[in-house]
């Protein structure tokens, strides 16, 4: 299996803040009734979008910046901390990407969650709390500004501004290499696998 | 050397290193259901490959069953059709299913301890966050998302780094009207809700030893709201006792083997901790959420925080919440007034808690503002409550009594709030629009606080209502 490689991801940024923002925020469970993920995208962030009334509200996802970035099907979504805690649903992450963010800026990921982004190919890097706060300023201000999030240098430019930014080892080798996708390694893996299976007893039935 | 149960299970399962440096852990048992399987098996159809240990991959439909209407077809037809994938899926591949009609149906993490799937010194995975309950029994068990959960059916086996190791001791005797969802809503409220990113918690001390199996699962379901992928508390003779004689645990011949391997598994004295955290268990109080966290919470008797306390990053999602919450800063939250009681979920819903809550309800009654319903985690638990006539008592008081599942937990079923209705649950969760309600709101406690809140229409003091 043959995947792109990400090394670098150049788009358009959307600052959406909040610390603590759940995977129910971002994609209610009603959404989750589907055996596909394929409409997810329009459902990002829906119940913060669209208020009890029906009326579009004013969250970040429904601002004419967001609409670009949708139709460019390339951006860069910048979060605060423990951005996607709760629950485990890839819904999550699909959303985001499949409405058009390729890459997140945060300050810190749920676990899950990074996990899930990571094997979309999308990376889910962090930067300082000052460097947050600057680049997410830097954003706000200049939405015209195409943000670069470099996975192989681990920093975050924007203009003139650059921020260091980090990443699990183990994902930004996936993602530069085109591994984001564990299955191939893993499929490689089959006769070790079976291996194991047999040391261990209530595998084996004994 | 002296081992953690973590790194000994990680170990044993360890089948490789991977290029990037992860590990290929190998997935003894998985779990499976509606919501988070359907696109892994597309997936795995697009790719052409098959189950590979199809025995090790157990299903059971939850989230999306209705618990008042038991015919199919389901008036939701995406429920219906959610239902038939999972039929469809397991019957193309060799997976054992607890369908509905078999009376083992339940929430997936009741169904796996219920059955004796669940096992100390094992890895289990499942598409769905609240799988470390299953590390009440010493499992190393944690969420995947649904790329995981191919990557599990194809490979039995996961790229995953290792996890540090947090021991949170509890030691001492809860006060009378404390349980275990106080210990965990209160660990998570000092720890934080991104404290245990990184970390696997170890819970441990002598109120963990004597706590039952099912008060150390409700402690470890909530790991994850306290940010820690998967929690764990060592295996003891009340963990053999429970396991004993379930149909899935070793049979006679096999049976002290088993249990002289399970023991083998547990944290070795003198072993290093990355870190240690210490409470006193008597200092614990009935606790309760305020916010949009499961830690903004507060005990019974304490005012909810003075913005101006908080720090400036906690200041502002407090803010949000009180907004959410319709509540005020440094009052009160005892008193509040109550629009729904939910009593159920995998954090809740298991025998000893309907038992308790009908201990307290006996006698009472249901207050009139009040919609209760209390929704068995599984059709084992429905039907031994039904032989010792809990349900009885909960529809005798004014509670609705429902079939098996998530229900108003996460709402993906018609259990739904309406409005900016309030519910005292005693799920896991208070995340905005959790309950199926965007202005819903939710506050997090004890079964039995559950019931003192369903008596009095307001969030109460269960130690007041009931003189404990």
């Amino acid at each position: 299996m043959s995947l792109a490689k990400v090394t670098q991801v150049k788009g358009l940024a959307l600052a959406v803040p909040g610390d603590d923002i759940d995977t129910d925020r971002i994609i209610p469970a009603r959404f989750l009734r589907c055996v596909t993920f394929d409409d997810l995208g329009q459902h990002a962030f829906r119940d913060e979008r669209t208020g009890p009334d029906g009326k579009e509200s004013n969250h970040p996802m429904n601002s004419p910046q967001a609409a670009r970035i949708a139709a460019a099907k390339k951006g860069v979504m910048v979060v605060g901390f423990n951005f996607g805690c709760g629950s485990s649903r890839e819904h999550a992450p699909q959303s985001i990407w499949r409405f058009g963010f390729t890459a997140l800026v945060g300050g810190s990921f749920a676990e899950i969650f990074f996990g899930n982004s990571t094997t979309l190919g999308v990376p889910c890097v962090t930067l300082s709390k000052d460097d947050l706060a600057e680049c997410d300023a830097f954003v706000r201000a200049h939405p015209d500004v195409e943000v670069t999030v470099d996975v192989e240098k681990l920093v975050v430019t924007a203009g003139a501004k650059s921020w260091k930014a980090s990443i699990a080892a183990s994902a930004r080798d996936g993602l530069i290499n085109g591994k984001w996708d564990p299955i191939a390694d893993l499929l490689d893996g089959a006769a070790a696998v079976d291996r194991t299976a047999g040391s261990l007893a209530y595998v084996a039935g004994k | 050397m002296a081992k953690t149960l973590f790194q000994k299970v990680w170990e044993a399962h360890t089948v490789r290193q991977l290029p990037n440096g992860q590990t290929q852990l190998f997935i003894g048992t998985h779990l499976i259901h509606e919501v988070t399987s359907p696109q892994a098996f597309g997936m795995l159809r697009d790719l052409g490959l098959k189950v590979k240990y199809p025995q090790r991959t157990f299903a059971t439909v939850d989230h999306i069953v209705p618990t008042n209407e038991l015919k199919e077809p389901y008036s939701d037809p995406i429920a219906q059709e959610m239902i038939e994938a999972l039929r469809k899926n397991t019957k193309d591949f060799g997976i054992r299913f607890f369908d509905t009609n078999t009376g083992t149906q339940g929430i997936v993490h009741m169904v796996g301890p219920e059955q004796g799937i669940t096992q100390p010194g094992t890895t289990i995975a499942c598409g769905d966050s609240h799988t470390a309950t299953h590390g009440a029994f010493g499992a190393i068990a944690f969420g995947i998302g649904t790329t995981q959960v191919r990557d599990v059916l194809a490979t039995q086996t996961l790229a995953l780094s290792p996890l540090k190791v947090r021991r949170i001791e509890v030691n001492g005797q809860l006060a009378p009207g404390v349980y275990a969802k106080d210990v965990i809503l209160h660990i998570i409220r000092v720890l934080g809700v991104n404290g245990g990113i990184g970390y696997a918690y170890e819970y441990a001390g002598s109120t963990f030893d004597n706590f039952s199996l099912e008060e150390r699962m409700t402690v470890c379901n909530m790991s994850i709201e306290g940010g820690a992928r998967c929690g764990y508390v060592n295996p003891d003779q009340k963990t053999f006792d429970y396991i004993k004689g379930k149909p899935y645990a070793p049979k006679a011949a096999d049976w002290d083997a088993a249990v002289a391997r399970w023991k083998s598994f547990a944290s070795d004295p003198g072993c290093a901790y990355d870190d240690v955290v210490k409470f006193d268990a008597a200092a614990i109080r009935p606790t309760v959420t305020w916010g949009i966290t499961p830690g903004q919470a507060v005990f019974i008797d304490e005012k909810m925080p003075a913005l101006e306390t908080l720090n400036a990053a906690d200041r502002a999602t407090a803010e949000d919440a009180y907004k959410h919450m319709k509540l005020s800063p440094d009052t009160a939250i005892k008193g509040t007034k109550v629009d729904v009681c939910f009593l159920g979920s995998c954090t809740n819903g298991r025998i000893s808690d309907l038992r308790e809550a009908a201990k307290y309800l006996k006698g009472r009654k249901v207050s009139p503002t009040v919609k209760a319903i209390v929704v068995p985690g599984s059709q084992l638990t429905a039907i031994q409550a039904v032989h010792e006539g809990l349900d009885k008592v909960f529809t005798e008081a004014g509670f609705e009594w429902r079939g098996a599942g998530c229900s108003m937990c996460l709402a993906m079923n018609p259990d739904k709030l309406v409005g900016d209705q309030l519910c005292a649950s005693s799920s896991n969760r208070n995340f905005k629009g959790r309950q199926g309600s965007q202005t819903g709101r939710t506050v997090l406690m004890s079964p039995i606080m559950v019931i003192a809140a369903a008596i009095t229409g307001q969030v109460a003091d269960a130690r007041e209502v009931f003189k404990v």
